[in-house]
């Protein structure tokens, strides 16, 4: 208001009623407006507590010690039908996580593969891409789960036909059935960490390298062959290492048994279907945002990095991709969002994810609003570290203008 | 998926904060409205909850909800049905959006005692059971050790899926679904070799296969799962008309009464059937329920008596032949046992 009364330019404050007092007022706004919200947020909870009571039933977060007695289909930790509810949540946490990170990893790398396509000067590579974006975007996301659950995966040859096959073919280690992709599954032997530590060396050393060549290449202006001697560092080195402990590494195969293949490693096939659906449709979202990125960088730009000499594939990914990202992030962000929020459809085809899991205790215990409640706060923790993160890599690659 | 959250967030927000009017007096609220909100099941198990390709509602739970109609109103239409799944209809009925569950629900202590539910008329008796495809030659459900099961989320059958195999020392892979329908689809695509759920429902389910002749229901029953309607608990009035209602229909069966004949029964001259339909001259028996004093005669009039709605719905006279079984009268070696009305 001080500003307003600058501007007016007359030195003394206009003479108003206390009513229209904008200080006063905009006090009042406010503590009205919290007085409005914490009774409501009290009236709510009073409700909770009255109509639980009337209803025979406890409130409270106790529940989760108590045994699950459900079986979960897929998990990564321990668990068995005895481990407590909240056991099984982290069981459902840790599966929404998987099926969020493998899917946003996925969804980057072909949103930007597509977005960058659509603007290819190939024909036939541009349009293909325009087709998958308009088919994926326009199709809600559950439907894309039946498809790939219902349409493909469910296609797939039989466990019989497979257990044929087995019989015709003795030496076959990979197998894709309707109840998932079975292959062979690593046993690490004893030193095998010695290997994984031979990798790690070999890691750091090809990015002190990399950091070296680029110093001398902007010393001397001649490149050291980067490529040669980290592919040496990273795979050969640890790979040397692995033949001189003995190669302890060995290989669990998947084998017949009287009703499934037993041994190995599966990927189910309710995985599959919300991981390929997950990235596939939100891959079509990211397209786009990289196609209105790049499309974003001023033509001269690339005109500018053709004149010194880059060749187009140079010029994308050296001039045009770094000042794309910055137009990028920011929508970016909330596709992740969304591909995380998306990931509890898991429950249409039985992805044993947060939702599905909460689900079933919900319907065991009965504690729809402590679960709900934790189903919130979960959501909202992973999103708000998810965006978090965005928004530190957003700053790191904002343009600094000195 | 997304719409079944909304519904369970629905049921919390009702829970918390409109509750008030629901929870007060059930049949107040019922007859202030002019009809009966009945959770029945959403995916066409035939014989229990189905709908018809015009939108009519059959099955033993559907014939409940009509009894209870028929009582309060007279008039078996005046029933609302709200399809569920098993994972919806607890917080369902939570939360008041309905007055009955008639959901082939079983009845369990912590379900009565935990959940603020109240159960006690059994209108089927069943058991868990196992469908496997011919084609497996499995003979036993002891020889299902490192099966892929098809089983519903939120169910009693899935905890005693897991107790059971966990008892006998065998292995099992589940494949969890939240819907029927879509176990329904896995276990036909071969997702998994073995379906389970109570027997009724399997031999239900039998049907919907492209061939039922190949799947067979396996012998072993491993639970008790008697289904019933539930209500909310601390609501006696309307648990009393809901319990009744089912009594009634196996009461008439008892007294020989059927829907064609109940007008003659009317003028027996049997004291019990008399003051049960209600002819008896200062009877209070429909008064003190809260309910017409015809009421029973009304029952019957629009479903029939109890072996009449299970002959049509899941006996003989349906696609699915069961036979009465544990749910014969207490007179023929059944369960089916009425309290005295009296």
């Amino acid at each position: 208001m001080a500003l307003a009364d600058a501007r007016t330019g007359s030195g003394e404050p206009p003479k108003v009623s206390l009513l229209y007092n904008p200080a006063l007022r905009s006090t009042v706004y406010q503590v009205v407006t919290i007085i409005v919200i914490v009774s409501a947020v009290w009236y709510a909870w009073n409700n909770v507590v009255q109509n639980l009571a009337r209803a025979n039933m406890s409130a409270g977060f106790g529940f989760l010690n108590s045994r699950a007695g459900f079986d979960v289909a897929q998990s990564l930790i321990a668990y068995s039908s005895d481990s407590t509810y909240f056991r099984a949540l982290q069981v459902g946490l840790i599966n929404t996580l998987v099926v969020a990170a493998a899917g946003i990893v996925t969804a980057t790398i072909v949103g930007l593969l597509v977005g960058i396509g659509r603007l290819s000067h190939n024909w036939l590579i541009a349009r293909l891409c325009t087709i998958y974006v308009e088919i994926f975007r326009n199709i809600p996301p559950l439907l894309v789960i039946f498809f790939w659950y219902l349409g493909v995966l469910a296609l797939l040859p039989s466990i019989r036909t497979i257990f044929q096959h087995v019989k015709d073919n003795p030496d076959a280690i990979f197998f894709i059935s309707n109840r998932g992709i079975y292959m062979p599954a690593p046993v690490f032997g004893e030193g095998f960490g010695v290997v994984l530590a031979a990798f790690l060396i070999g890691v750091v050393a090809a990015i002190a390298f990399t950091v070296w060549a680029n110093a001398r290449q902007r010393a001397t202006g001649i490149r050291p062959p980067v490529l040669w001697i980290n592919l040496g560092l990273i795979v050969l080195f640890p790979l040397l290492v692995f033949v001189v402990m003995g190669s302890p590494l060995s290989l669990d195969y998947a084998v017949p048994g009287s009703f499934n293949m037993n041994g190995g490693m599966v990927i189910g096939p309710e995985f599959l279907a919300l991981y390929l659906a997950l990235s596939l449709y939100t891959a079509s979202f990211i397209a786009e945002i990289v196609r209105a990125g790049i499309r974003g960088v001023s033509k001269g730009q690339s005109e500018a990095s053709y004149a010194l000499g880059l060749r187009p594939g140079q010029a994308t990914r050296l001039v045009v991709l770094p000042q794309a990202l910055r137009i990028i992030i920011p929508p970016l962000t909330s596709q992740y969002l969304n591909l995380i929020k998306n990931s509890s459809l898991a429950v249409a085809v039985g992805y044993a994810d947060l939702v599905a899991v909460g689900g079933t205790i919900l319907n065991q215990s009965g504690k729809s609003i402590e679960i709900i409640s934790i189903w919130m706060l979960i959501y909202v923790s992973i999103s708000l570290i998810t965006s978090l993160f965005m928004n530190w890599f957003n700053a790191k690659m904002a343009l600094v203008e000195r | 998926m997304a719409k079944k959250i909304m519904a369970a967030l629905v049921g919390a927000a009702v829970l918390g904060l409109g509750a008030n009017a629901a929870q007060a007096d059930t049949l107040t609220d019922v007859k202030a409205k002019g009809f009966v909100q009945c959770g029945v099941n959403g995916s066409n198990l035939a014989g229990f909850g189905a709908q018809d390709s015009a939108g009519n509602w059959s099955g033993l739970d559907i014939d409940l909800c009509k009894a209870v109609a028929a009582a309060v109103f007279g008039d078996a239409t005046k029933v609302k049905y709200t399809p569920l799944s098993a994972k919806d209809r607890f917080p369902a009925l939570q939360s008041g959006e309905i007055d009955i569950l008639a959901r082939n629900t079983t009845w369990s202590i912590s379900r009565d005692s935990q959940l603020g539910f109240d159960f006690r008329a059994v209108n089927y008796y069943d058991g868990q059971g196992f469908m496997v495809k011919k084609e497996l030659g499995v003979k036993s459900a002891l020889e299902l050790s490192g099966a892929s099961v098809c089983v519903q989320s939120g169910t009693t059958t899935e905890l005693n899926l897991a107790d059971f195999f966990r008892s006998n020392n065998m292995d099992f892979k589940p494949v969890v679904f939240e819907a029927q329908d879509e176990a329904d689809a896995a276990y036909n695509a071969g997702r998994c070799d073995v379906y389970t759920t109570d027997a009724s429902g399997l031999y239900s389910i039998r049907l919907k296969m492209a061939n039922p002749d190949d799947h067979m229901v396996l012998p072993e029953i491993i639970s008790k799962e008697p289904l019933g309607p539930a209500v909310r608990q601390n609501d006696s009035k309307w648990f009393d008309i809901v319990t009744w209602s089912h009594y009634a229909m196996v009461a008439a069966e008892e007294f020989g009464i059927t829907q064609a004949n109940v007008e003659e029964m009317k003028k027996s001259a049997n004291p019990d059937i008399k003051r049960f339909l209600g002819e008896e001259a200062d009877s209070t028996i429909g008064a003190d329920l809260g309910v017409p004093k015809d009421w029973a005669v009304q029952i019957i009039k629009a479903v029939g008596n109890y072996g009449e709605s299970f002959e049509r719905n899941v006996g003989e006279g349906s696609p699915l032949k069961i036979a009465r079984g544990l749910n014969g009268l207490w007179t023929k070696g059944g369960l089916q046992y009425a309290p005295p009305v009296r």
